[in-house]
């Protein structure tokens, strides 16, 4: 199980409080789907994703991106009990969505990149670390019920 | 995976925003995944990790400057890698999972230092150039 420092947590936290979770949960599902175009397997029905432009721009792909990153805000409320915090959401991704864990790990990292962009130098090897903790926990997590 | 005329353009134009900043990038690269992946820190013991630590500062420079010639030779990569293709077989023997955690690692310092140009496209071409190189280095592996 992961474990996370006060000093980790405190990092996490004054971070996660700048983030705008629409604005960057769309844009971290939009380079998903462009960065790794196989996983817009799972998004058959979200309408045009022929291009960058276009999947960057999808309002549907901003709605789930805000849904997933709003999720996403549960981890840091629960840096101690990542496995509890997300263990109906395994059921769902393993029994009714059938998503491979391997893309939580993918997401996970796109997410770290957007950080990056947005905060810079902030955005310090140090930052990045307790990051990579987190983001890593979760695809844990989310995995911990597959079966 | 190929690269495409369109990801050939991104890489290049890429590199030259990187300019002279190449080996502090690689340097800030290797930092990053020093920290953020421990396991990583097991290929360096005889190094002196700690930050500013002038060999890793050395290091950082040989990996920018490997990387700036592959981008010059991006459309043979196979041949202008293939000295540092053998080295990496025969003598470091660095495990392949480790180059994505280095090409990770490579796009966040990217991404921290250029925001504006570090697009959607550019950044999906990136990581196609990084996997393309990682994949050329652990070619001769078995």
């Amino acid at each position: 199980m992961v474990h996370f420092t006060a000093e980790e947590k405190a990092t996490i936290m004054s971070l996660w409080g700048k983030v705008n979770v629409e604005e960057a949960g769309g844009e971290a599902l939009g380079r998903l789907l462009v960065v790794y175009p196989w996983t817009q397997r799972f998004f058959d029905n979200f309408g045009n994703l022929s291009s960058a432009s276009a999947i960057m721009g999808n309002p549907k792909v901003k709605a789930h991106g805000k849904k997933v990153l709003t999720s996403f805000g549960d981890a840091v409320k629960n840096m101690d009990n990542l496995k509890g915090a997300f263990a109906k959401l395994s059921e769902l991704h393993c029994d009714k969505l059938h998503v491979d864990p391997e893309n939580f790990r993918l997401l996970g990292n796109v997410m770290v990149i957007i950080l990056a962009t947005h905060f810079g130098k902030e955005f310090t090897p140090d930052v990045q670390a307790a990051w990579q903790k987190l983001v890593s926990g979760v695809a844990t997590a989310l995995a911990h019920k597959y079966h | 995976m190929v690269l495409s005329p369109a990801d050939k353009g991104n890489v290049k134009a890429a590199w030259n925003v990187v300019g002279a900043h190449g080996p502090d990038y690689g340097a800030e690269a290797l930092e990053r995944m020093f920290l953020s992946f421990p396991p990583t820190k097991t290929y360096f013991p005889h190094f002196d990790l700690s930050h500013g630590s002038a060999q890793v500062k050395a290091h950082g420079k040989k990996v920018a400057d490997a990387l700036g010639n592959a981008v010059a030779h991006v459309d043979d990569l196979a041949t202008a890698l293939s000295a540092l293709s053998d080295l990496h077989a025969h003598k470091l023997r660095v495990d392949p999972v480790n180059f994505k955690l280095l090409s990770h690692c490579l796009l966040v310092t990217l991404a921290s230092h250029h925001p504006a140009e570090f697009t959607p496209a550019v950044h999906a071409s990136l990581d196609k150039f990084f996997a393309a190189v990682s994949t050329v280095l652990t070619s001769k592996y078995r």
